[in-house]
């Protein structure tokens, strides 16, 4: 119920005193109880519940730096990256030999395992059709982020 | 700034004789990232890296954001689009409709970073941020260097490049910010507090006073006429005879110039006063129902934000206007304000009122190219005066259905659930002929890694 306070100025800057309402006995039986309390035994579990699993957790490591692109094409079948799946790119991850990366090369989003070792750089395939990319000398490689995960959904 | 080291030594004497550890002086940085749309696209479209790119305001009508390559060719800011067309042919200029979708997630990315550097934040802007750096000096001893942290990891974790100014106040943060992003020998960051003192007055002495935060074109014409060109002289100009001339908030800028901060981080956003939703039309349109559609579209989203920000409204005013730029057609553009018999934040009830305004101000056989409504006598829900009558769209059910109505909307996307009949084909919707995919936000968006 909206109680109105008729409003009268003074010349005390007090607050108008408030007076008490009339009780309306229809209107102020509430029920007693407002939530079920079950009559049994305490749940044990109740001390142990957590927060449910959450994916995000498990491949998000930096949700800023963090990046999802679609995969087209088979050359990584050998690293369990296969088309249509989705990959987990972390920007903030420095890449190193044998990370999985999203290069780019030709003005496109490549995906190789990054082949960095005695001076050789290199973009290797994860699949016997596929030939390395042998960067030449005067190349410069660039990786836009290191791939920490990847996701697949399945028809059902 | 740079004669700081006679002080320094003072104060060094007196945490001696006293013991009193120093509250350290107030010091913010402005960081603002370069072409922020334009580097947005770029983030994820290489093949936009090194080409003259801009990005067109709504309805695609002028150009908003500029790569440095279109600034090269003397582009200015708000250029119509089709007085480039020419040169965009010329040049190769790729034109971009805004998508504030991709601008917003990046935004959002680039401002979380900020918060680990700093426990003050003000969100500024879409692209700029303040931060207080009072309190840091054991982590950055030079405040040069976390300048160029922040521009090292916005750039790494997200691609965008930003500059960084440094300053007592926030007025010089961002005046060295400006410095950062004109002068590339600063790679970035400028700092003014650990500038020298030489470096700092020719620095000043070289730069309008109209690039001054709150300097204004009218007001710079008036320093002008008094003889006050650069910073340097806006500086040293007494802030006695700033406030005689231009009044408090001048003098405040005056003293903001000479390093006493009169600006402080407004880190917790003040409810606005004043909720407007309007937009041009794709095209012109002429039937009062395609215009109730069009201020009830809006109408919605103004109310949404209202609740967003737990506050009522006591009126709205909706207004409608053809375009003034076909100077060849008849013109018409009125607007009313309806109060509410109470305030309310209920859609349905705000929406009522919006479409008893435009059915007054219409008038049949002019061809409308813009129509809007404003919110205001904005209170907030808890502290609003109640009427003595029955009240609309203020009761328990209202808030809960509106509850809903947000919820699903925001879950299953933007009108999901709306009031008022929203046509399926939108003749007065925007038209953003070449706008990118939200890479970051849809998963059908998202950008193709290729394994071949």
């Amino acid at each position: 119920m909206t109680i109105i306070v008729p409003f009268e100025p003074t010349s005390e800057s007090t607050l108008p005193v408030l007076q008490r309402a009339k009780l309306d006995s229809a209107v102020c039986i509430l029920p007693l109880l407002q939530h079920r309390i079950p009559g049994g035994f305490p749940s044990p579990a109740d001390d142990y519940v957590e927060k449910e699993l959450d994916l995000n957790s498990y491949l998000v490591r930096n949700k800023a730096a963090t990046y999802f692109f679609r995969v087209i094409g088979n050359s990584m079948t050998g690293a369990h990256i296969h088309d249509g799946d989705m990959l987990v790119v972390d920007r903030s991850v420095e890449p190193k030999h044998g990370h999985i990366v999203l290069a780019v090369i030709n003005n496109e989003y490549t995906v190789k395992r990054l082949y960095a070792c005695n001076g050789v750089i290199e973009l290797h395939a994860e699949n016997p059709a596929y030939p390395p990319i042998r960067l030449r000398e005067h190349e410069e490689l660039q990786v836009w982020g290191v791939v920490v995960g990847t996701v697949a959904r399945f028809i059902v | 700034m740079g004669s700081g080291s006679g002080d320094g030594s003072t104060f060094y004497r007196i945490i001696m004789s006293t013991g009193i550890i120093p509250v350290s002086r107030p010091l913010f940085a402005l960081v603002d990232v370069n072409n922020f749309y334009v580097s947005c696209e770029r983030a994820f479209n290489p093949n936009l890296i090194n080409r003259p790119v801009v990005v067109l305001s709504n309805n695609d009508g002028c150009a908003v954001a500029r790569s440095n390559e279109v600034k090269a060719l003397g582009v200015k800011m708000g250029t119509p689009w089709f007085q480039l067309k020419d040169l965009a042919k010329q040049h190769g200029i790729v034109a971009l409709s805004s998508n504030y979708t991709l601008y917003g997630d990046m935004s959002n990315r680039v401002m979380s970073i900020l918060r680990d550097f700093s426990p003050h934040v003000e969100v500024y802007s879409i692209d700029e941020c303040f931060l207080g750096l009072q309190g840091l000096q054991s982590l950055w001893p030079i405040p040069t260097g976390i300048g160029h942290k922040i521009r090292h990891r916005i750039r790494q974790w997200t691609t965008l490049p930003v500059c960084v100014g440094i300053g007592a106040t926030k007025t010089l943060a961002k005046l060295a910010n400006h410095i950062a992003k004109k002068q590339p020998a600063f790679h970035g960051v400028c700092d003014f507090s650990t500038m020298s003192y030489e470096q700092y007055e020719a620095l000043l002495s070289t730069i309008d006073a109209g690039e001054v935060w709150g300097v204004g074109r009218q007001l710079n014409l008036h320093l002008n006429a008094a003889g006050i060109k650069t910073v340097q002289a806006l500086r040293d100009t007494p802030p006695a005879w700033l406030r005689a001339n231009f009044g408090v908030v001048i003098e405040r800028l005056g003293y903001e110039l000479r390093g006493i901060s009169c600006l402080a981080l407004e880190e917790v956003l003040a409810p606005k006063k004043q909720i407007i939703s309007s937009r041009s039309f794709g095209q012109l349109i002429d039937h009062l129902t395609e215009l109730s559609e069009s201020v009830a579209s809006h109408t919605s989203s103004a109310a949404e934000k209202l609740r967003r920000q737990n506050s009522v409204c006591n009126a709205i005013q909706v207004f409608i206007r053809t375009n003034p730029f076909r100077e060849q057609e008849k013109q018409y553009s009125n607007c009313m304000t309806v109060p509410l018999p109470n305030a309310s934040s209920d859609t349905r009830l705000l929406v009522r009122a919006a479409l008893f305004g435009l059915k007054r101000i219409y008038r049949p056989g002019y061809a409308y190219k813009k129509a809007g409504v404003i919110l205001t006598g904005i209170d907030s829900a808890a502290v609003h005066q109640e009427s003595l009558f029955t009240l609309h769209g203020a009761d328990d059910r209202s808030a809960r259905l509106m509850k809903v109505l947000d919820q699903l909307n925001q879950r299953y996307g933007r009108e999901t659930v709306s009031v008022f009949s929203v046509g399926s084909n939108k003749s007065w919707s925007m038209q953003r002929e070449s706008m990118s995919p939200c890479y970051t936000t849809k998963w059908q968006d998202v950008p193709i890694a290729y394994a071949h």
